[in-house]
C-alpha cells in the first residue's frame, strides 16, 4: 500500500473501515455533504491528481498557497496540510459551481457593500484568475508564477490582492480573496474535507477540534485545555 | 393546473418558532391544523448528531442549515435613488429553513423588552418632548404593554427553559440579575450557566466601573429540564458548535426539542414539508381569505382551503407574502402612505477585540447564550435629550463558536497571510475575547420593503426589496457606547485591543454577519394608517389573517427579538381563541 505513514497504523485502518461503514449510513439522510472516502484522507501531495484543475493551474495552487501559510518554525504550512487538494475538491462541488448562491442576471456593477456581484462561479473566477495572473507574470518576468524567486511570488500575490495588477475580464482583487479564504479554509477545517492533514493546524493553535463537550472543563478557566485534537473520522492528534 | 386539498380549520404559513407554538395552541382549542414548510424536516437525531455536526466548514462557513440565496433572496439598496442588486451570497443576516427554521441555528440569547420599548414614540414624548424626535424617524408604540405580555415572556422562558439570573421580580430588585428589566413574576426556570474567564474578567472590570453585570439568559440548558409541554433538554455540554448549528444535545431551546415532540403527537396537527406558500387567496369580498396556495416537492401549484391563516415565515418573507397576496396597502414613501413594507429597521451592533498574552480563554468552550452583560446604557437609563440620539444597547462579553476558521481575530496591523500571519495565529488563538454592543434601531421614513421591479425567485414571482441604511441618530448611539466600552477596556488593560464600531458616514453593507434580527415591514400598532396588525397580530383588512414574528416590531429593540416575538406570539393565540374564535371578525374596531 502506497502512503502509510505513521499515523496510518493497524488501529487507523481498522477505524476508517468502521468509519466508512458508519459515513455511509448517514450519507442516505439528504442534503447532508458528506464527502465520500473514494480516495483516503491519508492523501500524499505529490501522487494527487488534481481533478478540477490542469497540471499548470495546479502548479500555480502549489506555489501560491505556498506562498499564503509557508512552512517553518512557527508551525506547518499549507502544502505539509493538503491545502491544494481541498481547493480542488472545493472546485467540484457546491461551492466551486456556486449552486447555494442567486446568479441570476442582470448582473450589475454596485458599491462593494451590495456583496458579490459577479457572474462567475469561484470555479470559474479561478480558472480565469490564474490564466490572467500567468499571462502577467510572462509578461513582467518571462516566468511563470512557479518560476518565479519567493520574493517576487510574494510581490505579485500583493498585487493582486490590492487590485494593482488588473484583469480584464474579472476582479484579482476578488480571485485573491477566494484563494486567501480557501486556503485558510483548507488549513484549519476538519480534515474530512481533505486539508489540515494531520490536525496539524489545530496542534499548532491548541484546537482540540470534534470534541464538542467540555461541561468538566467550561470550571477550569486559563488553564491550557490539556487533550489534542480529534477529528469527525477519529483521527487523534 | 392547480390542485385542491381538503380543507383545514387552520393553515399555519412556515414551521419555526412562532408556528409551532401557535400549532400547540390551535390544536389545544380543539381545532384542525396543518403547517406548510418550504424547507426539509429536521431533527436532532440524526440530522443534528455528533459527529458530523461538529463540522465548522459546512455548517459555519458554508451555512448548510439556512436558507440558500439560490432558493429565496432579497434585494438590497441603500436609498430610493439606488438600482436595487440581490443578496447574493449570505452574509449580513441568515434566516432560517427547514422545519424549526432559524430556532435551530440560533444562540439562544433570550430577552424581554423594556416596558419603555414597547411604547416608545410616548416615553419618548412624555420623558423628552416631542421635538427631539427626528422629522423622517417614524418610531410608533408596539399597541400592547409589557404587563399584558408579562405572563406570556414567563411561559416562553419555561418553554424554553431559559438559563439565568432575575435582576426584578415583582418589583423587588435581585442583586446579581438585570436591575433595569421589567418585573417578573418568576425567577428563570433554570439557574445561569457556568462562567467562563472573559465573563469573569469583564464582570471585576464592570463593576469597578459602578456598573451592574449579570449572565445573559440563555436558552442554553445549564440543567437537566422538563418544559410545562413534557419535552426533556438536557444540560449544555458547552460544545461550542451552537450558532449556525443545531444542538447535537438536546439542550438548546429549538422548536424541535421544546414544542415539535408534544406537538407532532397530536392527532389534530399535521404537517408537510417541501410546500412553498406563494399566495395567501381571498374570497370575492377581499375582506376574507379562503386558503392559501403553494407550490408542493413536484412543483405541482395546490390550493390549501382554510378558515384561519397564520403567517409565521420569518420577519420579510412575511411581508413578502402580503405584498404578493394584495393584503393591506403597500408603503409609498413619495407620498408617505400604504403600510405593507413600512418601518424597516435592522440591528445596531458593534465590538471591542481584546488581546491578553497571559490569559487562557479557550475560546471552543462555551455555549451559545455564554455570557455577561451590563444594561446601564439600556433605552431606559440614557438621557435622550442630553446624548442626541433616541435608543440603547447592552453591552457584553461572550465566549461562543471559537472554531479557527471564523473566530481568529488578531491585533490590527497583522498581515493577513505569510509567516508573521501564522506567527500571530498562533500567538493569539485562545488569547482574545470580545465585549459587543447590541442596540437599537429606529425606523425611518426611508426604510423600507416593496416588491423588486426586476428580480424574481424560482418560481418567477418578484423578490423582496430592502431600502436600507444606517441614520445619523444610530451612529450618535453607537458611538456613545464605544466610549463606555473603551471605559471598561482601560480597567481590564488588554496588551492590544482593537474597535470596531460603525462611524459617521458608514453605509449598511451585506457582506459580514451582524445579526439575523430583522424587524418591520407588517408592523402591529393601533392606527390602521401607520400599521399593517392590529395589537393582537391580526391584519386590519383581511381578518381571518394572522401574521407573527419580528415583522411586528415598529422599530427594533435593543435586545434580541425572540423572546418578544414568543410572547406576542402567546398573545395573539390566547385572543384568538378567547375573542376571535367565538366571535370571528376584526378584534379592533377604528
Ligand atoms: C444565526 C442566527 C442566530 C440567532 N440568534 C438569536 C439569539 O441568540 N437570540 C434571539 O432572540 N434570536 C436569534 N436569532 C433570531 C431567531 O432565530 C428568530 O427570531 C426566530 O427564529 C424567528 O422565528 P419565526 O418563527 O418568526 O421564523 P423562522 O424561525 O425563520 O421560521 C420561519 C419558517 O418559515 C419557513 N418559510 C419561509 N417562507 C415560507 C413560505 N413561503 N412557505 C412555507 N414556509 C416558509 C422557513 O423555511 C422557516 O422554517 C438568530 C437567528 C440566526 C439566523
Ligand atoms: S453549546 Fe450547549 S446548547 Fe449549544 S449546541 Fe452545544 S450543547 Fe447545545
Amino acid at each position: 500500500m502506497m502512503n502509510i505513514k505513521k499515523t496510518l497504523n493497524n488501529s487507523r485502518r481498522k477505524f476508517l473501515k468502521e468509519a466508512t461503514i458508519a459515513i455511509s449510513v448517514v450519507a442516505m439522510a439528504p442534503n447532508l455533504v458528506i464527502p465520500t472516502l473514494a480516495q483516503p484522507l491519508d492523501i500524499d501531495l505529490g501522487e494527487y491528481k488534481p481533478s478540477y484543475f490542469s497540471a499548470n493551474e495546479w502548479a500555480f495552487i502549489l506555489a501560491a498557497t505556498d506562498r499564503l501559510i509557508p512552512a517553518d518554525a512557527t508551525g506547518p504550512g499549507a502544502l505539509d496540510t493538503n491545502v491544494p487538494v481541498f481547493i480542488d475538491k472545493q472546485m467540484q462541488g457546491r461551492f466551486g459551481n456556486a449552486l447555494d448562491w442567486y446568479m441570476q442576471p442582470p448582473f450589475l456593477s454596485a458599491k462593494p457593500e451590495m456583496g458579490y456581484q459577479s457572474s462567475l462561479t469561484p470555479a470559474q473566477t479561478y480558472r480565469q484568475g490564474i490564466k490572467a495572473t500567468e499571462d502577467y507574470c510572462h509578461q513582467t518576468y518571462q516566468k511563470s508564477f512557479a518560476e518565479l524567486s519567493d520574493s517576487e511570488k510574494d510581490m505579485v500575490l500583493s498585487q493582486l490582492q490590492l487590485g494593482e495588477i488588473q484583469f480584464s475580464d474579472l476582479s484579482s482583487m476578488q480571485f485573491f480573496s477566494f484563494l486567501l479564504q480557501n486556503t485558510k479554509e483548507g488549513y484549519f477545517a476538519d480534515p474530512i474535507h481533505s486539508g489540515n492533514k494531520n490536525l496539524a493546524s489545530w496542534k499548532m493553535i491548541g484546537f482540540p477540534g470534534a470534541r464538542a463537550s467540555f461541561k468538566e472543563w467550561v470550571a477550569y478557566p486559563n488553564v491550557e485545555y490539556p487533550l489534542g485534537p480529534v477529528s469527525i473520522e477519529g483521527e487523534r492528534g | 393546473m392547480t390542485r385542491q386539498n381538503k380543507p383545514v380549520d387552520v393553515v399555519l404559513v412556515g414551521l419555526g418558532w412562532t408556528s409551532s407554538i401557535m400549532g400547540m395552541e390551535m390544536t389545544e382549542a380543539g381545532l384542525e391544523v396543518l403547517a406548510l414548510e418550504r424547507g426539509k424536516d429536521q431533527n436532532t437525531v440524526p440530522d443534528f448528531a455528533y459527529p458530523q455536526m461538529a463540522d465548522e466548514l459546512t455548517y459555519g462557513v458554508r451555512y448548510k442549515l439556512m436558507s440558500a440565496p439560490a432558493d429565496s433572496t432579497v434585494t438590497v439598496r441603500h436609498s430610493s435613488q439606488d438600482v436595487a442588486v440581490p443578496y447574493r451570497q449570505l452574509g449580513s443576516f441568515l434566516p432560517g429553513n427547514g422545519v424549526g427554521g432559524a430556532g435551530t441555528h440560533w444562540n439562544g440569547h433570550t430577552w424581554r423588552p423594556m416596558p419603555e420599548e414597547l411604547r416608545l414614540r410616548s416615553y419618548v414624548e412624555e420623558k423628552f418632548g416631542a421635538d427631539i424626535i427626528p422629522e423622517d424617524m417614524t418610531i410608533q408604540d408596539f399597541g400592547v404593554s409589557y404587563e399584558e405580555l408579562e405572563p406570556h415572556f414567563d411561559f416562553f422562558e419555561k418553554i424554553l427553559g431559559v438559563s439565568g439570573t432575575a435582576g426584578n421580580i415583582k418589583g423587588e430588585i435581585q442583586p446579581g440579575g438585570n436591575i433595569f428589566e421589567g418585573p417578573r413574576q418568576a425567577p428563570f426556570p433554570l439557574p445561569p450557566l457556568q462562567r467562563t474567564l472573559n465573563d469573569t474578567v469583564f464582570e471585576n472590570a464592570a463593576k469597578i466601573k459602578g456598573f451592574h453585570p449579570f449572565p445573559l439568559p440563555a436558552a442554553n440548558a445549564s440543567e437537566a429540564y422538563k418544559n410545562p409541554y413534557g419535552m426533556q433538554l438536557g444540560p449544555c455540554n458547552y460544545c461550542g458548535f451552537c450558532e449556525r448549528y443545531g444542538c447535537i444535545n438536546n439542550s438548546k431551546a429549538s422548536p424541535q426539542t421544546c414544542v415539535l415532540g408534544a406537538l407532532k403527537q397530536r392527532k389534530n396537527f399535521s404537517y408537510r414539508t417541501g410546500c412553498e406558500v406563494i399566495k395567501i387567496n381571498k374570497d370575492s369580498s377581499g375582506k376574507k381569505a379562503t386558503g392559501v396556495t403553494y407550490i408542493d416537492p413536484n412543483g405541482d401549484e395546490v390550493f390549501q382551503p382554510a378558515n384561519l391563516v397564520i403567517v409565521g415565515s420569518y420577519a420579510y418573507h412575511n411581508v413578502r407574502l402580503l405584498l404578493l397576496s394584495e393584503i393591506g396597502k403597500p408603503y409609498d414613501p413619495v407620498s408617505n402612505t400604504g403600510v405593507v413594507g413600512r418601518n424597516y429597521a435592522y440591528q445596531m451592533v458593534g465590538g471591542a477585540t481584546l488581546f491578553f498574552k497571559d490569559k487562557n480563554f479557550n475560546p471552543f468552550i462555551g455555549a451559545g447564550g455564554n455570557a455577561t452583560v451590563i444594561d446601564d446604557f439600556g433605552t431606559n437609563q440614557i438621557d435622550f435629550k442630553k446624548e442626541g440620539f433616541i435608543g440603547g444597547s447592552y453591552i457584553f462579553a461572550a465566549m461562543t463558536n471559537g472554531q479557527p476558521i471564523r473566530n481568529m481575530p488578531l491585533p490590527s496591523g497583522t498581515p493577513s497571510w505569510g509567516a508573521d500571519w501564522k506567527k500571530a495565529v498562533k500567538a493569539n488563538y485562545g488569547h482574545t475575547m470580545t465585549i459587543g454592543t447590541h442596540g437599537s434601531n429606529m425606523s425611518y421614513r426611508d426604510c423600507y420593503l416593496s416588491l423588486d421591479p426586476t428580480y424574481k425567485d424560482k418560481h418567477g414571482l418578484p423578490m423582496l426589496s430592502m431600502t436600507f441604511n444606517w441614520k445619523e441618530n444610530d451612529i450618535r448611539m453607537t458611538q456613545f457606547m464605544k466610549k463606555q466600552i473603551e471605559g471598561i477596556v482601560e480597567v481590564m488593560k488588554p496588551d492590544h485591543v482593537d474597535y470596531s464600531f460603525k462611524d459617521f458616514g458608514s453605509e449598511y453593507d451585506v457582506r459580514p454577519y451582524q445579526t439575523t434580527h430583522n424587524v418591520g415591514g407588517a408592523v402591529m400598532g393601533t392606527d390602521p394608517a401607520t400599521s399593517v396588525l392590529n395589537r393582537y397580530l391580526q391584519s386590519w383588512d383581511v381578518h381571518n389573517v394572522f401574521v407573527m414574528g419580528s415583522s411586528a416590531f415598529p422599530q427594533n429593540i435593543q435586545y434580541n427579538p425572540t423572546g418578544l416575538v414568543g410572547a406576542l406570539t402567546y398573545w395573539s393565540a390566547k385572543a384568538i381563541r378567547e375573542k376571535y374564535l367565538p366571535n370571528p371578525g376584526p378584534l379592533v374596531q377604528v
